[in-house]
């Protein structure tokens, strides 16, 4: 863990935590494949963080829901398991589109050791099928915020069906992306010369994506360390790059992906110059305005480090602490070497001396989550609200700028307001 | 196990916080794992607070179980005394803490603090929002009370001195509280009675302890406060008000009730035109609001409150009365039986989603939740009570309570309901071009595009899934047209399921009633059809059904 990838030195913090849990994912991922229900097995708090999270528009019935433990649950095991079939049962009677299901353990399940694999194997040999059941743990006693999807996407990687052998290699992207997202990049790898790509987690949970020693790997996302792990074990290569936001970001992602294709470098270039051109424009005047402002990142989606490159290299900004709940050396190896050397790194947290630090750095735009935001604001400094990040299209070139936008806007409106 | 899609309360230490954070100098150590601290973007988002919730989380992870959970409550909680210096800390577990058992009251004890210590025991798999805010401000008031040792006997001089009262109940994330408060003090110093302490509202541990010096207590939210007012009358002798002054009439109850406490003439404060509700609901435009049909739910003060107010001083006809307050199940059965219908005590949505189905009343009165399920079945709706949203702290003064209050749910129940003349322009001349059978009402602003709304990427419309938190998108109550559009059609493609169809001439002259009673024609009429096995309804059908139905 300490290896010295990097040159940088790591402030590790252990005290309270500002962060969400991992149930939170469930708010993109359902949205995300659109015939997945994801069941947590909970307490009334994880009911209310999903629901807090999620905001309270409900437009159509979400596909997602909590069963709530009680007392008489609590009281023997073998109970709560008969009422976990039971609520499964009703559920996939009222809704019987539902393709996957997770079972998706939090803390009181975890503590109180309900055993939701075994529950969900049992449920799978029922349903299976019409629908399989997968289980994984949003808790957060194991999991903080972006874990959850890496929890999820490891629980599914084991069911993912062999590739068949002797194929030619096959490129897979990992992390689920907005749909918009997902087509322009296909775009770009079409125009790269590579014709097949899928995505991972895929639309329908009945879309085949196959994986095996065929399977090259790039990750859209920075926070997937476990499904990594778990497809590298089925025999995928992953392909190490810097993660795709920015234009220079997206360039480096796209270009590993020529590279391990055996795609002539000049191809790569030619194939995505336009696109590029595009994306330098438009960040031009958001560099004019952003360079030389400092920048503080509290830990919160693992996205801090990709995007901290990102503003600092194309964006001119001046980093002072990046904050990160987690750090994946290997993952990240690109990314740590292109930030400059006098960034603080720190991993975990104590979030009342990051904010004393915070304060005493004195940033012109602090990025955290929103229990921190308006208090922040209300002392003068303009902050972004780090969740933003992870709900809105902010990879690939053509969102490049809409990313520098969201880092903008909170200056630019402190600029306008005259009260 | 319950499958619950959504909740009305959060657990009981979301209570407690709502407590501590509308206090002044009281820190409460939360002994729970990290992804507890969303309740934290509770306050700072949704009331727009500028400072943090006084609340320290220990974040324990799994790899301190069965280690030393213990010792990191012990830690969090002498270095939130020492950093934030409360006059009183208050201490206990979340739902995941309670399980592990580390004892927070006895951990907090042997830190040996100067000052008073408050343990909640709060229990999570039993109790919710409301009751741990109850508890927790009993546990406060008691323990502050208790730590400046108030004697029981404590003598109120009344010789020479103005009465005076102390408010209880208004807390953080309460639902027009704010505005509330300023309302009633305004109300009580009419009749000459002085406020000694507002509780939690702004108070400190000292003001706590000087609750028993006033003569009386005002509870403006028995959810809240009841537990603590029950307490100090019984120890200090205050009587506490019963009434809670939402609607005029509840308000001139609760002005003779105070003034008699006070021993005052309730005369100033009685004044009939203290409120514009009276005329208004008088007035001949307000004919058309005669017998609408109203459904309401929310928490139990204020949908009793509410239903007495659309009976008396709105001509409404309450079709449907709930709660999902349990504790207060009892009195709400009472008054729902007065008015011949029985009472909806539940905590789960989609029973009151399908009690709402199945009375298609021409307004719902609930709250954010209902809001949504109003939306989905095309009824106008206005929210009356918490859970709430950001939208229910509005920059303007917006109480519920007193005079200004009533003013303030004339408007917004009618908002969403059309205007007198309006109905009847529309009806007579529906084929104008412009009043065409899909346009709104006009005060409603213009359409916008459900497609817009409905955008397929689901990280573009996530983003203002998270923007209700903190503004923006979906902000009116009210339905728009659009939206009535694509929900018919769901309907249509539900009723549809063998039963009775329609027939395409009766379907074209359904489009010509207008939107707002559209949802319910159709649902009449089918209805109609398939209670006398008609499969295919035509023109005639529709009218049929239309004259049996306004017998
Ligand atoms: S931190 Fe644990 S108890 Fe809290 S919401 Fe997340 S999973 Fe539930």
């Amino acid at each position: 863990m300490n290896a010295p990838l990097s040159h940088i030195p790591v402030l590790r913090e252990r005290g309270q935590r500002e962060v969400f849990c991992g149930l939170t994912g469930i708010v993109w991922l359902h949205r995300k494949v659109q015939d997945a229900f994801f069941l947590v097995v909970g307490s009334r708090t994880c009911a209310h963080l999903i629901q807090s999270a999620a905001g309270v528009m409900i437009f159509a019935e979400p596909r997602f829901a909590t069963a709530i433990i009680d007392e008489r649950d609590l009281a023997g095991l073998a109970d709560a398991n008969d009422e976990l079939d039971r609520v499964v049962t009703q559920l996939l009677a009222r809704r019987p589109d539902i393709r996957l299901l997770f079972l998706v353990g939090s803390c009181p399940s975890e503590v109180i050791k309900l055993d939701l694999s075994r529950a969900a194997e049992r449920l799978n040999t029922q349903m299976w099928p019409q629908t399989r059941v997968l289980n994984y743990s949003g808790s957060g006693i194991e999991t903080t915020f972006t874990q959850g999807e890496d929890a999820c996407l490891a629980s599914w990687v084991p069911v993912l069906p062999d590739a068949p052998s002797n194929t030619a290699a096959e490129l897979m992207v990992v992390g689920s992306l907005p749909d918009i997202v997902e087509d322009q990049l296909r775009r770009q790898f079409a125009a790269m010369g590579i014709p097949k790509v899928v995505f991972f987690p895929p639309r329908r949970s009945t879309e085949t994506v196959h994986v095996g020693s065929n399977t090259r790997f790039l990750l859209a996302q920075p926070f997937l360390s476990e499904t990594a792990r778990l497809l590298e074990a089925r025999g995928a290569q992953r392909i190490p790059a810097l993660f795709p936001f920015g234009a220079e970001g997206t360039a480096a992602w796209l270009a590993a992906a020529g590279k391990s294709f055996g795609i002539a470098e000049s191809v790569c270039i030619e194939a995505s110059a336009a696109a590029m051109r595009r994306a330098q424009r438009a960040l031009a005047p958001f560099k004019e305005e952003l360079q030389g402002k400092k920048v503080f990142f509290f830990p919160d989606s693992q996205l801090e480090i990709p995007l901290a490159r990102f503003l600092s290299r194309e964006l001119g900004m001046v980093l002072t602490e990046v904050g990160t709940p987690y750090l994946h050396k290997t993952h990240l190896a690109e990314e740590l070497a292109a930030l400059p050397s006098e960034v603080q790194l720190s991993e975990g947290q104590d979030v009342e001396r990051q904010i004393d630090r915070c304060r005493a750095s004195q940033p012109d735009l602090v990025v955290c989550g929103l229990g921190l935001a308006n208090p922040f604001e209300s002392e003068g400094m303009a902050t972004k609200w780090s969740i933003e990040l992870v709900f809105s299209p902010v990879h690939g070139f053509e969102q490049a700028a809409d990313l520098a936008e969201l880092f903008a806007r909170p200056l630019r409106r402190r600029q306008r307001l005259k009260i | 196990m319950k499958l619950t899609l959504w909740t009305y309360e959060g657990p009981p230490h979301v209570g407690a916080m709502r407590v501590v954070t509308g206090m002044r100098g009281v820190h409460y150590v939360l002994h729970a794992p990290q992804g507890d601290t969303y309740a934290d973007l509770l306050f700072t988002m949704i009331e727009r607070r500028s400072e943090r919730p006084p609340v320290t989380y220990t974040s324990f992870q799994a790899r301190d179980l069965g280690g030393d959970t213990a010792e990191l409550f012990k830690t969090a909680a002498r270095e939130a005394s020492e950093r934030f210096k409360p006059d009183a800390l208050v201490v206990g577990a979340s739902c995941t803490a309670e399980l592990i058992q580390d004892d927070p009251g006895g951990l907090a004890e042997a830190l040996g603090l100067s000052i008073p210590v408050i343990a909640l025991e709060l229990p999570a798999y039993q109790k919710k929002e409301h009751w741990g805010a109850a508890e927790t401000l009993y546990r406060l008031v008691r323990g502050c009370v208790e730590h400046a040792r108030v004697p029981a006997n404590l003598e109120r001089n009344r010789e020479g001195r103005a009465p005076r009262c102390n408010i209880l109940g208004p807390c953080g994330l309460g639902y027009r509280h704010r505005d509330d408060v300023t309302e009633i003090s305004r109300l009580l110093q009419r009749l000459g009675i002085e406020i000694s302490v507002v509780a939690p509202f702004g108070a400190s541990p000292a003001d706590l302890a000087r609750l028993p010096e006033a003569d009386f207590n005002v509870v403006l939210y028995p959810e809240i406060a009841e537990t603590a007012a029950a307490w100090l009358e019984k120890t200090y002798r205050q009587p506490r008000t019963k009434i809670v002054p939402i609607g005029v009439g509840a308000t001139q109850d609760f002005v003779r009730e105070v003034a008699a406490m006070a021993g005052v003439d309730p005369t100033p404060a009685l004044a009939p035109e203290a409120s514009r509700l009276p005329w208004y609901s008088h007035s001949v435009d307000s004919t058309y609001l005669t017998g609408k049909r109203v459904f309401i739910f929310g928490d139990a003060s204020h949908a009793m409150a509410a239903a007495r107010i659309a009976k008396e001083e709105m001509g409404f006809d309450v079709v449907g009365l709930g709660t999902y307050s349990r504790e207060f199940a009892r009195p709400m059965r009472e008054l729902a039986t007065s008015l011949g219908i029985e009472a909806l005590i539940t905590d789960d949505y989609l029973e009151v989603e399908e009690r709402v189905a199945e009375l298609h009343p021409d307004l719902v009165l609930g709250t954010q939740m209902e809001r949504h399920i109003a939306k989905r079945l095309g009824v106008p709706c206005s929210v009356i009570s918490a859970p709430v949203h950001v939208q229910d702290f509005p920059a303007r003064f917006a109480p519920q309570m007193g005079y200004e209050g009533a003013n303030v749910i004339f408007d917004s129940w009618v908002q969403p309901l059309m205007m007198g003349l309006e109905e009847h322009l529309l009806n007579m001349f529906k084929e104008d071009f412009e009043f065409h059978p899909d346009a709104p009402a006009s005060h409603l602003g213009a359409p916008t595009s459900a497609a817009e709304a409905r955008s397929t990427d689901f990280r573009v419309t996530d983003a203002q899934n998270a923007a209700p938190m903190g503004a923006s998108a979906d902000s009116v109550a009210v339905l728009k047209e659009s939206e009535v559009a694509l929900i018919e059609k769901e309907s249509t493609a539900s009723a549809l399921n063998g039963q009775v169809s329609w027939a395409n001439d009766a379907e074209k002259e359904l489009g010509r009633i207008p939107f707002f009673v559209r949802g319910k024609a159709r649902r009449n009429t089918e209805n109609y059809a398939r209670e006398r096995g008609i499969a295919i309804i035509s023109v005639e059908t529709l009218y049929e059904a239309k004259a049996h139905l306004s017998r």
